[in-house]
Parts: C-alpha cells; sequence; structure tokens
C-alpha cells in the first residue's frame, strides 16, 4: 500500500505538459500537490472522469491525457472501460486509486472492495496493458511508460490516504478553473 | 390525407455537416439506428465513439469541447432520462456544449411529445424546460432546416441544446436520389 499523497508527489515531480484529470479525493491532492493550468478537475458528475479524459485525449492526439480516478467512481460507469479500450487512444492514461472507501462521502466502503481486481476488470474490458501497484518504489520504476509509452494504459494504485488535503469544492466547480484549463489545453504546443 | 413525410436521414448528415460536427458519440436506438447511425458509421467524415452508457457520452462531448472539437451526441431518450444528472452537471452548470440528437422511441406521429401516452416521451421536454435545456422538435422533412442551427447555438451559446426526433429519419438506401438536395 503507498501513501496517495506521496504517489502523486511522485507523478508531480514528473510531469510536464500532460493534462491531469482528477476526481473527488485524488483530484484534492493532486491539486494541493500540483497545483497548475493544466488540471481538469471540472468531473461534475460521479463516475465520467475516464469519459471526460476520453474526450480530451480524442479532441488532442498530439497531448497526453492522465486520468486520475477513484475506485468508487469507476465502478459507477464500468463500460467507461470499453469504451476507451474501442477508441485506444494512445495519449491516453487512466490510474485509479484503490482505496475500497467512498472517501469524500464518509469513507464507507465499496460493495465488495476486498475481492475487486480492477486491473483484471480493465483486461476484461479489451485493454491490454493493465496492472496494479502496490508500492512507491514500483510506482516510481513505473512512471517512465506511464508518461511515454503508448496508451492506452491502465493501473490500479493499492492506495490509503496521506496527509487530509482542503476539499475545495468552490475551486473545482468554478468557472475560472474551467476557462484556465481550456486556455492551456488549447494552446499550441 | 397522408402523414407529413419523415426527415431524410442523409439531410439530417448534411446538417451536422453544416454545423460542423465532426465527432459523433453514440449508443444505438432504434429511431435513428437505420437512417443516422448506420450511415455515419460508415462515413469517412466523421469520427465515431461508441458508448456503453449515454451519460459516458455527455462527458466525452465535454472533453472534446475543451480541445476545441465539435461533437454530437446521439442517443434515445431513456438514455437522455440516464444522464439528466450528467447533463445537469456538466453541461447546465458548467455551461458545456453538448449538443444532441435523441430519437423518441414510441413516440405517435403528429402528437405532441408532452401528450404521448409513453410516459418516457411526455416527461422529456418538462425535464429539459426545468433544466433550461433548449430543444427543438424535428419530425418531418419541413423541420430538417431547424437541425444544424440547434447544434451550432451548442457551441455557440456553450450550453446543451436537444434535438428531438419524432420519428424515425430515412434511411439513404429507400431515398431516390432525385428528392435529394
Amino acid at each position: 500500500m503507498m501513501k496517495r499523497d506521496e504517489c502523486l508527489q511522485l507523478l508531480a515531480a514528473r510531469v510536464r505538459d500532460e493534462a491531469i484529470v482528477a476526481t473527488y479525493q485524488a483530484a484534492f491532492d493532486w491539486m494541493a500537490i500540483a497545483p497548475r493550468d493544466l488540471n481538469y478537475v471540472s468531473i461534475g458528475a460521479m463516475g465520467l472522469a475516464s469519459s471526460h479524459g476520453l474526450g480530451l485525449a480524442l479532441g488532442r492526439p498530439d497531448r497526453r491525457v492522465i486520468v486520475l480516478d477513484g475506485d468508487g467512481s469507476l465502478l459507477m460507469n464500468l463500460g467507461a472501460l470499453a469504451t476507451v479500450a474501442a477508441a485506444a487512444p494512445r495519449n491516453f492514461v487512466h490510474l485509479v486509486c484503490v482505496n475500497g472507501v467512498y472517501e469524500a462521502n464518509g469513507s464507507h466502503p465499496l460493495p465488495g472492495a476486498e475481492r475487486i481486481d480492477f486491473a483484471a476488470i480493465a483486461r476484461g474490458a479489451g485493454l491490454a496493458d493493465t496492472g496494479t501497484i502496490d508500492t512507491l518504489e514500483d510506482f516510481a520504476a513505473a512512471l517512465p511508460a506511464i508518461l511515454e509509452a503508448p496508451g492506452p494504459i491502465f493501473r490500479a494504485l493499492r492506495v490509503v490516504a496521506g496527509a487530509p488535503s482542503k476539499q475545495d469544492y468552490a475551486f473545482i466547480h468554478g468557472a475560472a478553473t474551467r476557462a484556465r484549463f481550456k486556455a492551456a489545453f488549447t494552446a499550441s504546443r | 390525407m397522408s402523414a407529413p413525410a419523415a426527415p431524410r436521414g442523409q439531410a439530417l448528415i448534411a446538417a451536422l455537416r453544416e454545423a460542423r460536427i465532426e465527432f459523433v458519440v453514440a449508443l444505438p436506438d432504434i429511431v435513428t439506428s437505420d437512417g443516422l447511425l448506420w450511415p455515419l458509421s460508415r462515413d469517412p467524415g466523421f469520427q465515431l465513439v461508441r458508448v456503453c452508457k449515454e451519460d459516458e457520452g455527455v462527458a466525452i462531448c465535454a472533453g472534446l469541447a475543451f480541445a476545441g472539437r465539435r461533437a454530437v451526441l446521439l442517443i434515445q431518450q431513456t438514455g437522455l432520462l440516464d444522464s439528466v444528472n450528467a447533463l445537469r452537471a456538466v453541461g447546465v452548470e458548467y455551461e458545456q456544449p453538448v449538443a444532441m440528437i435523441v430519437g423518441l422511441q414510441g413516440k405517435e406521429p403528429g402528437i405532441p411529445p408532452t401528450r404521448s401516452a409513453k410516459l418516457s416521451v411526455r416527461i422529456v421536454e418538462p425535464i429539459l424546460d426545468a433544466m433550461g435545456v433548449a430543444h427543438v422538435l424535428v419530425e418531418t422533412r419541413a423541420d430538417e432546416a431547424l437541425v444544424a442551427p440547434a447544434l451550432d447555438a451548442a457551441y455557440a451559446t456553450s450550453r446543451p441544446v436537444c434535438v428531438l426526433l419524432g420519428a424515425s429519419p430515412t434511411a439513404p438506401e429507400t431515398m431516390s436520389p432525385e428528392v435529394l438536395p
């Protein structure tokens, strides 16, 4: 198990101009660790992070899109994995923070959390490059491929909560946040 | 008196081009299957993204819009009803251009949707009105001209717009060439 914030700090040290699509607690942690205009945190409705990311990836094939999803969020729309597998964008990475609970909603357990294998689900949905990462060392070793290898890439990150981060819903739902992202994302590289 | 002619699928596809739509995000709907989705799936002028659930499509359209690309979400009214929360959040509250063509499966010809005997048809327009989502009804060939401006308005205003199809568009194979524009 990794602490989620320590895991995201490793990612933050390596990102350049990738669009990071982050949802719920991963978004709050990520915004605290790596505030940047290329953060897309306006998911709006639960379960749609990878779908937002897919639209971004298809719309800008020249930019890498990394989705920081939650396990409860992904369970809400598992079919999205098949949609991504069919569209197969080479610039798409789906990282799912697996902590087994609905952390932003009282930390109640996911149904059957201890028995779910997200990498197996992703593989079964048609994604070829899948896996599970349990340690910071393995995540650090996987980062070059996550940032460079052809996608779509799926990794389940087995995490626990780290240091608490502010749940700034006004920021993630704010029009200015979306405007900054759009300006940064549509800018020429 | 014969019923007014149904809209032509080919004319609706031309409307998509006129509105500069590049992506078709779709979940199959029997209303639009033969007249729109099958022809669009074979048209190299559009990139088709097949989804498993309609609310995925709302978010995909938003993502594409953030990239400056235009899409249409082609679904049935049952899928629209299933996507109300996504449309509320992403389209309405975030003010994103979600351009939709929605087949009204089961709608009776010539009967306004709000007077349909079918509940899933009858509640569509009131729900869209409650959310402040603009909508137009396209049921006959005379309505075809409504489609391109409606789709374009979604992007001009950065808001969701819904084209409600009250009749199955005719498939290209069933039209004689002389009636095409």
